[in-house]
């Protein structure tokens, strides 16, 4: 008796959680499909099953050049994800190991910097990237979004870090390890996951950064961001070709985060949630 | 533990990080503050002046203005109320034993790593068009007049898109939340005869509130600042019906080339950051001391 109930029970949790969850995947779902359509397909109106055909992915590339956004994006995304890294790690591993009276003042104060709102510092950023030849330049958006994830990267690695026990740095120090065989032997190896975590999830937070993005670029170092968004101006009926060009523009991050669901949480609730 | 040396050493270790975020936060604003009372406009750069206090004036004056950060303040609430409630709702659901779990979540999940210009155009065109999206589909196929959504309603257009992004984001966080509450707490008061009710307001949401508090929190320092959803969609129109303080201060400043006045619309768009980032970081402040 007590198994058939919860064997209903059961039956209900799954019907009802996969009604919500098709609902909610419906819009990605539909984009995919309607990317495989023909243009004429596309505008008859609902039809869950397409005719497979890829002439809209051949369409973005040939006509509005697919692949120079999609390098953009790529080049911006690992590159300031990379240099935050770089900037971090050390910053991380002090605030966790040696930490003192103000190292919790600092962590708020960086995630602080975080409140003020971009658009504040439009004019200046704007004015600053055009005096400096960085507008629509690969170097100055990467620069840009390092700045942006810098505190996140911060905190992410410092959660991390923190749960490395400091008794093994100083059993390692008794053992006469210095400062440098510390750091290489004994903190990366077990630092590694952190890391790799800390980096998936700034990938993915780069990635969609659609405010500097968009504004302080044009043509040449326009990423996928701002490439997408520029089919908001009207070009006539062109739902497989925006469908095909969507997808490609959110498929690697969609496969990315579906394999850094707990880092996610981790990362983006700076460490208060686990 | 930590020598004179090693501290000397932590303090360099840090200066990077420290030095580049604190340039990043004060010379941009610092500028800012300054052009907000300089009569600059980029179309005439060779006539700046001090004006003092009138780009705030013009600012304050322009009827756009108390709009905008009404609108702000309904994107903020409409989203964190639908994100909170629909989440805290999924997340216990997917909490339930079933079948193909791995999957829901997969697809519940999906939305949050969609960038906002593509999440905006499908949903513009696909889904809310009143010619060939889904909805209007249904409503013909219902016998109903398609409804042109961002004509009719343009912010609520907005805040579901923007809500259909975070959705996601606050499920997993309360999912995680809601998974590491005790199984035992959770028999006893089954046993001890609490219903589906008391057991949810007395049991699960105390635990869930830091969650909840994080959520608040994390959300609302992205969507004081919606951007890309406003200008791929309505652009704010009609008229100013679905611009918000960012869009406001886009439109000054790039748009209309005013320096000054966008420059002071920014400086009112921190002053009203900090207002609520003040009381979150209390609030948060005060939930993860815990």
């Amino acid at each position: 008796m007590a198994r058939a109930v919860s064997t209903r029970r059961m039956a209900v949790a799954t019907a009802a959680a996969w009604i919500i969850a098709l609902i909610i995947f419906f819009p990605i779902l539909y984009t995919i499909i309607t990317s495989l359509k023909t243009e004429t397909e596309a505008i008859k109106g609902f039809n869950l099953i397409p005719s497979f055909t890829l002439e809209s992915y051949v369409t973005v590339q040939t006509q509005s050049g697919y692949l120079k956004p999609f390098m953009n994006s790529v080049v911006i995304a690992v590159g300031s994800t990379i240099l935050a890294l770089f900037v971090a790690i050390p910053a991380a591993w002090s605030m966790a190991f040696s930490p003192t009276r103000r190292t919790k003042d600092i962590l708020m104060w960086m995630l602080s910097t975080k409140m003020m709102p971009a658009v504040a510092v439009l004019v200046p950023i704007y004015l600053i990237f055009r005096d400096f030849g960085l507008l629509d330049t690969r170097i100055g958006l990467t620069v840009m979004l390092t700045l942006i994830n810098l505190p996140i990267v911060v905190w992410m690695l410092y959660t991390y870090f923190r749960e490395i026990p400091g008794e093994i740095l100083e059993a390692a120090r008794m053992d006469g390890a210095s400062l440098f065989d510390e750091i290489v032997h004994v903190l990366t190896p077990m630092a590694v996951p952190g890391i790799a975590s800390t980096l998936l999830l700034n990938i993915i937070l780069a990635w969609n950064e659609s405010f500097w993005t968009i504004r302080l670029t044009t043509t040449n170092a326009a990423p996928l961001t701002a490439f997408i968004a520029s089919f908001s101006s009207p070009q006539g009926l062109f739902w497989a070709k925006l469908s095909a060009a969507s997808t490609l523009a959110i498929a690697p991050i969609l496969i990315m985060g579906w394999f850094s669901q707990k880092q996610l949480v981790r990362g983006l609730t700076f460490g208060a949630v686990k | 533990m930590a020598t004179e040396n090693t501290r000397g050493l932590a303090r360099l270790m840090l200066a990077p990080s420290v030095g580049l975020l604190l340039i990043w936060m004060i010379v941009p604003l610092a500028m800012t503050l300054w052009f907000s009372f300089q009569n600059y406009n980029l179309l005439n750069p060779a006539n700046v002046s001090w004006t003092g206090l009138f780009n705030y004036k013009f600012f304050y004056t322009d009827p756009a203005f108390f709009q905008s950060i009404w609108n702000t303040l309904l994107i903020v609430g409409g989203v964190l109320l639908i994100t909170v409630i629909g989440g805290i709702g999924i997340a216990l659901l997917l909490d339930q034993p079933m079948w193909g779990q791995g999957i829901v979540r997969i697809m519940i999940i999906s939305p949050f790593f969609v960038m906002p210009p593509v999440a905006a155009l499908v949903w513009k065109n696909m889904i809310m068009h009143p010619g060939y999206g889904v909805l209007a589909d249904i409503n013909r196929a219902l016998g109903f007049q398609p409804i042109d959504w961002f004509a009719q309603f343009p912010l609520l257009s907005i805040i579901i898109i923007v809500a259909w992004q975070w959705l996601p984001f606050a499920t997993l966080i309360l999912l995680t939340a809601l998974q590491s509450l005790d199984g035992e707490q959770k028999e006893a008061a089954e046993m001890d005869g609490a219903g589906f009710v008391s057991r949810f307001v007395y049991l699960t949401l105390p635990h869930l509130s830091r969650a909840i508090t994080v959520v608040i929190l994390i959300q609302t320092i992205f969507l004081l600042g919606v951007y890309a959803e406003i200008l791929v969609t309505t652009n704010g129109g009609p008229g100013y019906a679905s611009t918000n303080l960012a869009f406001l201060i886009y439109r000054t400043a790039l748009l209309g080339y005013d320096v000054g006045g966008a420059s002071a619309g920014g400086i009112i768009a921190v002053i009203l950051a900090n207002i609520i980032a003040i009381f979150l970081m209390r609030a948060v402040g005060k939930n993860l001391d815990k």
